[in-house]
């Protein structure tokens, strides 16, 4: 197995990059940069996707977590005063959850790594991944047949109408009690 | 005729033979962004000569006219001088995210440049799902003008930057529900179908004609794209994040230099991008006007002889002309009426009008 092919090297970039970024997220103490990290990170996630041509997924990635997700978290810490200053990581009581969570999240990844065996290279994955094309992804979506996922996608629908109703129920309650 | 896909296709060639594959894949790929670079920064000192001279029409002066033959080289000028300009940097200033910002701003614009096709085989980034991806990237310039505004540290850029937040999240929706409904009509997401479907011979052996004569759905899409797009250029009627007369300039205020410069040019480039994308999903792209009639056939055949590239550069100046000449006569808008025009007027209309087209294709 060749080590140096040119999508191996992109692939160690975008490693390199996700491994950074995600470091600089939880360690920087501030914490609009820490949301600029994360959003680089998922950037580059994207990027993997576009590596397996899963053009969707990828497009997806962006516009649901980079566009959405990191949007909104940068703009709820607009809204908050104070936040441009240092603060210092309380690691205190959060250290056994946080170790938990660690264990918790490696053990799952260990799993799946087990569980599924990796190919021999780039190539053999490329072949056996090939574009999806919208077509299939909308009928499957929206089919009933096996392997097809409407009941799952109408409940989700309905979960997203319950908090869109959520929110917009708390954001009236507020100018009501301003009245 | 020599055409685009012949040129790009021997230098193709010439390369693989020459070179290793991986050098020539890595060579093609610089000369591809090189010369995206080179035309995003020629497009935008015509867009700035243009916008400056059809500004001062509209307010009875002549505008720009001593450099060069007719002000010609006004820009040009412009740019040597902004480039010269001394870089100030700020105290007090989040320096990481305050650099990072402008770049994000530029990145996002650069990337769905990208995207378009600028002729017959003038394309670079054709994805299956071309139009999701044109939504999906543009996010990058929402979170590089929040962070500039934030990083500032300034009053001004703040509020800048939380107005034009809103807007251009408010103005995706309806901006992306009016191309959903093209895209229902195309049947595809990728950008390639969506021009082959609107021009050529079809199965009944008519011609095909755009997109917007194919539907009357497709001009109330239409409309509603160019008033979206507008918008989310931060350009006047709709530029409350940088009025001038409360907030100074918005998000951009602590910039200098360069650095101001690329604001700029993203600001302008975003204008041109808006009216590409218009100009494609709704006029056909690079696609010369086809009539559908027994008739029109020495018609159609003229217009085929025109250059796609003029096609497509005519198609989307004509539409920056259009937004350039609602900028220079509307007044500015309230955050209220901003947000009303979008929510309740917009909004509703261009779901109602997705539908409207789905049960028409059915039909």
């Amino acid at each position: 197995m060749e080590l140096l092919t040119a999508s191996n090297i992109i692939f160690f970039i975008l490693a390199a990059a996700i491994l950074l970024f995600g470091i600089l997220t939880v360690t920087s103490t501030k914490i609009l940069r820490a949301a600029t990290y994360l959003f680089f990170t998922l950037f580059c996630i994207a990027g993997l996707y576009l590596q397996l041509n899963y053009e969707f997924l990828a497009a997806v990635q962006l516009s649901v977590y980079a566009g959405g997700i990191v949007i909104l978290i940068v703009f709820a810490i607009l809204l908050i005063k104070g936040l441009g200053e240092d603060k210092e990581i309380n690691i205190g009581q959060r250290r056994i959850m946080g170790l938990v969570a660690a264990i918790v999240g490696s053990i799952t990844c260990a799993c799946v790594i087990a569980k599924y065996g990796f190919l021999p290279d780039y190539d053999t994955a490329a072949e056996l991944t090939q574009a999806v094309d919208m077509q299939m992804i909308g009928q499957t979506l929206m089919g009933t047949k096996q392997y097809e996922y409407l009941l799952p996608f109408e409940a989700v629908s309905v979960l997203l109408l319950a908090c869109i109703i959520g929110s917009i129920a708390i954001a009236t309650k507020d100018k009501e009690v301003n009245k | 005729m020599l055409t685009f896909s012949e040129i790009i296709s021997t230098i193709h060639e010439g390369l693989t033979d020459a070179l290793p594959g991986w050098l020539a894949t890595t060579i093609e790929y610089v000369i591809i962004g090189a010369a995206l670079l080179g035309l995003y920064c020629v497009l935008a000192l015509i867009l700035i000569l243009l916008e400056r001279k059809i500004c001062a029409r509209f307010q009875c002066r002549i505008g720009p006219n001593r450099v060069g033959p007719w002000g010609l080289l006004q820009s040009v000028a412009d740019m040597v001088k902004i480039l010269l300009k001394e870089i100030i940097s700020i105290k007090n200033t989040d320096n990481i995210l305050f650099k990072t910002a402008l770049f994000l701003a530029i990145a996002g614009s650069f990337c769905t440049f990208g995207a378009l096709q600028f002729g017959d085989g003038l394309a670079c980034i054709d994805f299956n799902v071309g139009v999701f991806y044109i939504l999906a990237i543009s996010s990058l310039g929402v979170v590089g003008i929040l962070l500039a505004g934030w990083s500032s540290n300034n009053k001004y850029t703040l509020i800048g930057a939380m107005r034009s937040g809103a807007q251009l999240i408010s103005y995706e929706l309806s901006a992306g529900l009016s191309l959903m409904t093209m895209v229902i009509l195309a049947g595809s997401l990728s950008i390639s179908d969506i021009i082959a479907g609107q021009g050529g011979m079809n199965a009944e052996g008519g011609y095909n004609t755009w997109y917007i004569f194919q539907a009357p759905t497709a001009i109330i899409a239409f409309i509603i794209y160019l008033i979206a797009g507008h918008a989310e250029t931060n350009r006047g009627p709709f530029d409350l994040p940088e009025a001038e007369s409360e907030l100074t300039a918005g998000y951009h205020t602590e910039y200098s230099g360069i650095q101001f410069g690329f604001f700029y040019l993203a600001e302008y480039l975003n204008m041109f991008i808006i009216a590409g994308i218009a100009a494609t999903v709704f006029l056909g792209g690079w696609q010369p006007l086809q009539i559908n009639a027994g008739w029109a056939s020495g018609f159609n055949e003229l217009m085929g002889q025109i250059p796609s590239w003029i096609w497509f550069m005519g198609k989307t100046f004509a539409l920056v002309l259009l937004s350039l000449w609602v900028r220079w006569t509307f007044p500015r808008l309230r955050i209220d009426q901003l947000l009303k025009l979008e929510w309740k007027i917009l909004m509703p209309i261009s779901i109602l009008n997705l539908l409207i087209m789905a049960v028409w294709v059915i039909i």
